[in-house]
């Protein structure tokens, strides 16, 4: 007697596909609970501030904008362009925001859009000459540009030099502060996912797969490619002109490391593909990474174990597991 | 090190005959060391098609594994070379059985996974506190010489004797020997190589394996010149993903002749503009050489592939 193990998909799934049978509440339940059930979780967690305390919901909203920066990598490796330097939007996205703040002196509702789409458009341009590149070789010139930015800054002393641009404006009250990740985050998340399924997101997984056939089509990549940077870079410099003027204030540190891995880290944790994953893997990684603040650089250290033992372990992510799960029972048949 | 280049020659620059002396001395010197950094990386990533991140992190764990060596257990400095040589090898052989085995083929999985090993080295190092002015490796000889009107010390002529010998002994051993064979016979056509009876997974090992060895021999000669600092393992990534972008990854003649191309332009710059623009200079090289001839130098049909 031999068994194998078979999956097979849940009944009320398959019927949840189709939209108009949707005639039971049972059925709109089983399609809405996964997507409100966090939805909800998002927007109340940061109500809870008496409950939670203040230091968490600071944390809660750090959590946001690397999960942010997940989601910008996540779209760049839905297109095949693997990034290994998201710190690249992070910097960019700060500094300019910072400029406009310090210089210009112009209140942060204009220079947090200013710096998220400046910002994305200089990212843009900096990876222009460099995405005729593919994999290995993107990725290479990805890890070095924020390394050469920073170092670029400091040897040049422009920008404040290795002291940065300090005293700028802060929000004006807590809940801007706790809100606006939030809610950036759920725009990127659910309108990624939307991006990805329109035909636009076809082309673009097009290309990750097999640019070839892609430019058969009459399908000028590249510009395809710029524009998914565009679009993944927006969602990386806001991250990074938000924390700007949290911090109010802007350094080299924008572009450390740590915003380059995390989001990485992130990613692979929770499942590459699913923009879902990203947002799980950073709502896991980054608390436990405060847990794990006494340590100090450590920290980086236990971002590469986990990158390693899920890159080799346990490729699939968390969030494809928990999709799996849902979807489909598993029972044993009889193959003797 | 590259600093200390501009320094010497800011120095001695006032005669232009010596100016010019000196640039084209320490070009040479600049771009054997360019040299040495790539060749351990394009020749794993010609042999196997793995992109080894964790070079850098390999580069710098050698140089202190000699410090630690020769510091804390007061080996001869001779062993505690080749300890230092045999250990890094080894690691990049116990690499691939442990990691890159299970991820083959997924271009993805084995960036992720070498990158986060490289990250895991040097930070771990950071977190040591390696990070003060103490960590410098001895000279292999003090003293220098004078080499038409500028002076050479012996270090830098060990590095330029040491990379001659490098290239030397690569190709002798790739043409000679039957591991050096297995490697070609893998890197010309892999599925010919394993009807032959070449074992893919253990030339592919050997080759991490080598390649990581010769990241320790560069980074045994050439760490002497300044302290050892963890970010200069970022660095030696970005120099050997240049070099090899110029002159096209797996041609030892291009990565040869792109040395001498980023090495010179190098200390050019930092001759007549600043020596903070010499990092400029391998991006610059690198976009121009993709929009002007994408495979490289001397790239071939292979990688043309692979990369655009």
């Amino acid at each position: 007697m031999k068994f194998r193990k078979e999956r097979l998909d849940r009944g009320i799934k398959v019927r949840c596909e189709d939209i108009f049978v949707l005639s039971s509440y049972q059925e709109m339940l089983y399609m809405l609970f996964p997507r409100v059930v966090p939805v909800m979780i998002l927007l109340i967690l940061p109500l809870l501030k008496g409950v939670i305390g203040l230091y968490w919901e600071k944390v809660f909203m750090i959590t946001c904008t690397i999960a942010l920066l997940a989601l910008s990598w996540d779209l760049m490796a839905s297109v095949g362009l693997i990034s290994l330097g998201q710190a690249l939007f992070f910097g960019v996205g700060a500094y300019v925001t910072g400029f406009l703040n310090h210089t210009f002196k112009l209140p942060p509702i204009l220079t947090i859009p200013l710096g998220t789409l400046g910002g994305a458009f200089i990212c843009t341009l900096l990876l222009l000459p460099v995405l005729r590149l593919r994999g290995v070789y993107f990725a290479i010139v990805t890890l070095t540009l924020p390394l050469l930015l920073a170092r670029f800054i400091e040897a040049t002393k422009i920008l404040g030099g290795t002291e940065g641009m300090s005293g700028l404006t802060p929000f004006p009250n807590i809940w801007v502060e706790l809100y606006v990740p939030v809610l950036a985050l759920l725009v990127c998340l659910f309108g990624f996912r939307r991006l990805i399924n329109e035909d636009y997101g076809l082309v673009l997984q097009g290309i990750r797969d097999n640019d070839r056939a892609v430019m058969s089509g009459a399908i000028n990549i590249y510009w395809f490619k710029a524009q998914a940077v565009f679009i993944a870079g927006v969602a990386g410099a806001f991250a990074g002109a938000f924390m700007t003027h949290y911090n109010q204030v802007v350094g080299m540190s924008a572009f450390a490391m740590d915003y380059s891995v995390l989001p990485l880290t992130a990613a692979v944790l929770g499942g590459i593909g699913s923009f879902a994953g990203p947002t799980i893997g950073a709502f896991i990684l980054i608390p436990l990474s405060e847990l794990l603040r006494a340590v100090g650089t450590l920290r980086v250290v236990f971002y590469s174990a986990i990158l390693i033992i899920c890159v080799v372990g346990l490729p699939e992510g968390i969030f494809h597991y928990m999709r799996r799960k849902y979807h489909q029972f598993e029972r044993m048949v009889d193959v003797g | 090190m590259t600093k200390r280049v501009y320094g010497i020659v800011s120095q001695k620059g006032k005669a232009t005959s010596v100016m010019i002396n000196s640039i084209i001395i320490y070009g040479l010197v600049n771009s054997v060391i360019l040299a040495l950094i790539a060749m351990g990386f394009s020749l794993t990533f010609g042999i196997s098609g793995v992109a080894n991140f964790a070079y850098g992190g390999f580069y710098i764990l050698s140089g202190f594994l000699t410090w630690m060596l020769l510091n804390y257990l007061k080996f001869p400095f001779v062993l505690a070379i080749v300890v230092t040589i045999g250990v890094v090898g080894l690691l990049g052989f116990v690499t691939y059985w442990v990691i890159l085995l299970r991820v083959r083929g997924i271009a993805l999985s084995e960036v992720i996974a070498t990158f986060a090993l490289g990250v895991g080295i040097l930070e771990l190092f950071r977190w040591l506190g390696f990070v003060t002015y103490e960590f410098t490796l001895p000279y292999l000889k003090k003293g220098m010489v004078l080499i038409a009107g500028v002076p050479l010390d012996y270090q830098r002529l060990f590095i330029i004797g040491i990379g001659l010998a490098l290239v030397l002994f690569l190709y002798l051993f790739t043409h000679h020997t039957r591991i050096g064979l297995a490697f070609r016979g893998i890197a010309q056509n892999e599925r010919t190589a394993i009807s032959l009876g070449i074992k893919p997974d253990w030339t592919a090992a050997l080759s991490l394996a080598f390649g990581s060895a010769m990241a320790s021999v560069a980074a045994i000669v050439i760490l002497p010149l300044g302290i050892i600092s963890i970010n200069q393992g970022y660095e030696v990534l970005l120099i050997a993903v240049a070099v090899g972008i110029v002159g096209g990854l797996e041609s030892v003649p291009g990565i040869l002749v792109a040395s001498l191309i980023l090495g010179y332009a190098q200390i050019i710059t930092g001759t007549y503009f600043k020596p903070e623009w010499m990092m400029v200079v391998y991006l610059a090289a690198i976009v121009l050489t993709l929009a002007i001839k994408p495979s490289g130098l001397f790239g071939k049909f292979k990688e043309l592939e692979e990369r655009v």
